[in-house]
């Protein structure tokens, strides 16, 4: 591993505690548990069956819980990185569903599968959820596959890959002078410098900056590609407390998508994800950390602003385990934000944290948490 | 659902489009859109009233789009709202809409638009569902070879005649000359033809078959406020539930699965339903081939275990008989795949709110919409009724 230091965790500000919880919602829920795989470039030896189970045996070891004792199961996947229709359903036999289980499963990043299994918490009808989410790049030209989420009759039969749809991102935050190059090339360095303090991460330390991808974003402003996987425990109320030691309570939560066409957004604004901040109650008080999913460094300037975070020094530890920079499984990479936040909460690193989710091109549709940890 | 302190959900507008083997004249968001804009319309709402859009439909590969809700946000009006996108297989129609209803029972959103759809025309359905992976069992050219032994397991465990399957088929397709919105409208249909079509996966014709359909359906629902200004009378949950087991497995029942009977018991504990024989008016099922009913009828526990068939041959399940199945014609008459589900709990919904037209079931008080997908391994399940649940 290399000897790069991890960036130091803030202690929480006395003079400035945050906020008192609200109550917003009809019950308390919280991340009791987080696991997630070692993220790696290939993993031909494995399937996305082997390559699951382990973290799921993980986060259900972290609580005791056995799978029947789960009140509910969502998953979140994508069968075009699979290259087969229903590739979830093998998975599911990994989860081990006997006896049946309640269960359901969103072809989405894994962050709106823990939205879909926080509102099966809401209803009263399960106290725990089990989350899980994955996806394995490596077998195809992941560039390539992204094409296909594209507007199918105008945009897609262009193949515009997802590198040169944010490269137009970056370059319309530079034309607005929000960012330039080196800017972007310190977001890169800070991600993957951080990431050295990250056991699971794909890249890590000195990276260099590289050549350019698609101008103006070098090699250094790309997500790696690769495969991994992650798993979540939800818990409500008293059961949270039973099963962790400092619950992560999900204070707020919302999801927002923008339209389609790039010509019909600001792409150096994100509505969507301001909107959703608004909804979770992000400027209720301030936060400690923020676990921002941005595969491409000119996409944490976009979430930045929209999440006033403030620049670079402002106080904020942003994405102190490395980010999409460092390891940007698909499908599991938003779940992972809302992890390693969780995470970060749960050892006592973070009182107060936000994390963000992203899907679609351009930063089109996002989900924001925002988690609290008990105060001492 | 009150009972457990939930906001209780209401189904207020239903749309379908008139489902067809291919529809040339509209994109997918043209479909989507048609559908949506009468759901709307049935509930007397505009776009602005929708607090969040809930989208389900099978493998992306049907139509060559991955995760398509992207693309479908300007048309479905989603833009500044939350969209979800389930994808459960076969049953996703059905989940899509428990979804959509968690999120009024739990007080998050006030009013949802769902709906779920498939162009199957935009490719090929078959194919789609046979790509091939190494070290895992093939689907063997489609869902009828995966599901023709397990129909041969149900007539040699029960001693069924062999003439059941071609009874259903004949059944549901004149219930579908009923329906304006079904797909196969077969105006000269007789039970001989059906029994004289070829045979596919044995025991399986032709003519027990699902055809290929492109259409969508949507459905707006609602909470108690909600349904109060409603136009027309509200169709009430009064219980959901999923279930799913694995695809395989050494105890596996594929006949009747354990996931479809703890389903339907879920569902029933929630809405008070101890005999749903006589519980129940009208049943959407999800049958894509004929024999299906009968196995379904007792996974459900409409009939004893090896009794299903009877009530079949018997007519207890025709439109007069005195359990209506698929009054609408159901999968056999129309399969928009990742919409066969919604559809099912729709026409449940407009069964009880007495808006299914020549199809009605008279006096349907309570009605049941199911779904199951996969490996007959995710089950989806809905009951609702005329009247506001008991809280």
């Amino acid at each position: 591993m290399p000897a790069t230091p991890a960036r130091p965790v803030r202690p929480a500000t006395p003079s400035a505690p945050p906020a008192p919880r609200k109550r917003r919602y009809a019950r308390e829920v919280a991340v009791v548990a987080f696991a997630q795989s070692d993220h790696r470039r290939r993993t031909d030896e494995l399937s996305e069956v082997e390559m699951v189970m382990p973290v799921l045996h993980q986060v259900l070891a972290q609580t005791g819980l056995k799978t029947g004792e789960i009140g509910f199961t969502c998953s979140g996947s994508s069968d075009y990185l699979a290259g087969r229709a229903f590739s979830f359903t093998m998975t599911l036999d990994g989860v081990g569903a006997w006896p049946p289980i309640s269960e359901s499963h969103v072809e989405m990043d894994g962050a709106w599968a823990l939205y879909e299994a926080w509102v099966k918490i809401q209803t009263g009808e399960a106290d725990t959820a089990l989350v899980y989410a994955y996806g394995k790049s490596s077998p195809g030209s992941v560039r390539d596959v992204l094409t296909r989420q594209l507007d199918p009759y105008y945009v897609a039969p262009l193949w515009p890959d997802a590198v040169a749809l944010a490269a137009l991102q970056a370059r319309a935050l530079i034309d607005a002078g929000d960012t330039d190059e080196q800017a972007l090339a310190a977001i890169g360095a800070r991600s993957r410098a951080d990431a050295a303090a990250n056991p699971h991460a794909q890249l890590t330390g000195v990276v260099p900056q590289g050549d350019h991808q698609v101008a103006p974003l070098r090699t250094g402003d790309c997500p790696p590609v690769g495969d991994g996987a992650a798993a979540v425990v939800l818990a409500a109320g008293d059961v949270a407390r039973s099963l962790c030691a400092r619950p992560a309570w999900i204070t707020g939560i919302d999801h927002r998508i923008e339209a389609h066409g790039l010509g019909l957004r600001d792409l150096t604004d994100s509505p969507s994800t301001r909107t959703a901040a608004e909804h979770a109650g992000l400027f209720d008080g301030p936060v400690d950390t923020a676990e921002l999913h941005a595969p491409f460094s000119s996409q944490e300037v976009v979430l930045r602003k929209a999440l006033r975070l403030g620049g670079p020094g402002d106080g904020v530890a942003v994405n102190p385990s490395g980010g999409a920079l460092a390891a940007n499984p698909m499908m599991a990479a938003g779940l992972i934000r809302i992890g390693e936040a969780a995470a970060r909460i749960h050892r006592g690193a973070s009182d107060r944290a936000v994390a963000h989710a992203t899907s679609g091109p351009c930063l089109q549709q996002n989900l924001v948490a925002v988690l609290e940890g008990d105060r001492a | 659902m009150s009972a457990s302190g939930k906001e209780p959900v209401a189904v207020v507008g239903i749309g379908q489009t008139k489902h067809v083997a291919a529809r040339h004249d509209v994109s997918i968001a043209g479909l989507v859109r048609e559908a949506a804009s009468r759901a709307l319309a049935d509930a007397e709402l505009g776009w602005q009233d929708i607090d969040a859009v809930v989208i389900g439909k099978a493998p992306d590969f049907f139509e060559g789009v991955m995760m398509p809700e992207l693309y479908l946000a300007d048309a479905l009006g989603a833009v500044g709202k939350p969209m979800l996108r389930v994808h459960t297989a076969g049953s996703v129609g059905g989940s899509t809409a428990l979804v959509a209803a968690n999120l009024v029972a739990a007080r998050v959103h006030r009013t949802v638009l769902t709906l779920a759809f498939e162009k199957q025309s935009e490719s090929n359905a078959m194919w789609g569902l046979s790509l091939p992976v190494p070290f895992q069992q093939p689907l063997l050219a489609g869902a009828g070879g995966f599901f023709a032994p397990h129909v041969r397991a149900y007539m040699r465990r029960t001693g069924a005649p062999d003439t059941v399957g071609s009874l259903v088929a004949y059944k549901d397709r004149r219930n579908a000359l009923k329906n304006p919105y079904a797909h196969l409208h077969e105006h000269d249909i007789t039970l001989e033809k059906v029994q004289a079509s070829p045979m596919l996966w044995d025991p399986i014709r032709y003519s027990e078959t699902c055809p290929s359909s492109d259409g969508a359906c949507a459905m707006v629902l609602t909470d108690r406020a909600g349904a109060a200004r409603s136009p027309r009378p509200p169709a009430w949950v009064h219980g959901g539930a999923m279930r799913s087991e694995p695809t395989l497995f050494a105890g596996k029942d594929f006949v009747s699965p354990q996931a479809g009977k703890d389903c339907a018991a879920d569902v029933y504990r929630q809405a008070g339903v101890t005999d749903p024989r006589r519980d129940i008016d009208a049943v959407e099922m999800y049958v894509p081939f004929s024999w299906y009913e009968p196995m379904w009828l007792e996974n459900l526990g409409f009939a004893a275990e090896g009794e299903g068939w009877k009530l079949t041959e018997a007519g207890v399940t025709e439109l007069d008989g005195d359990l209506p199945v698929n009054p609408s014609g159901g999968v056999l008459s129309t399969n928009p795949i990742g919409a066969s589900g919604m559809i099912r709990f729709a026409e449940a919904a407009l069964q009880v709110r007495g808006q299914a037209g020549e199809h009605q079931v008279p006096d349907a008080r309570r009605a049941m919409g199911h779904a199951y997908g996969g490996g007959a391994q995710f089950f989806a399940m809905w009951l609702v009724g005329a009247a506001e649940p008991v809280s």
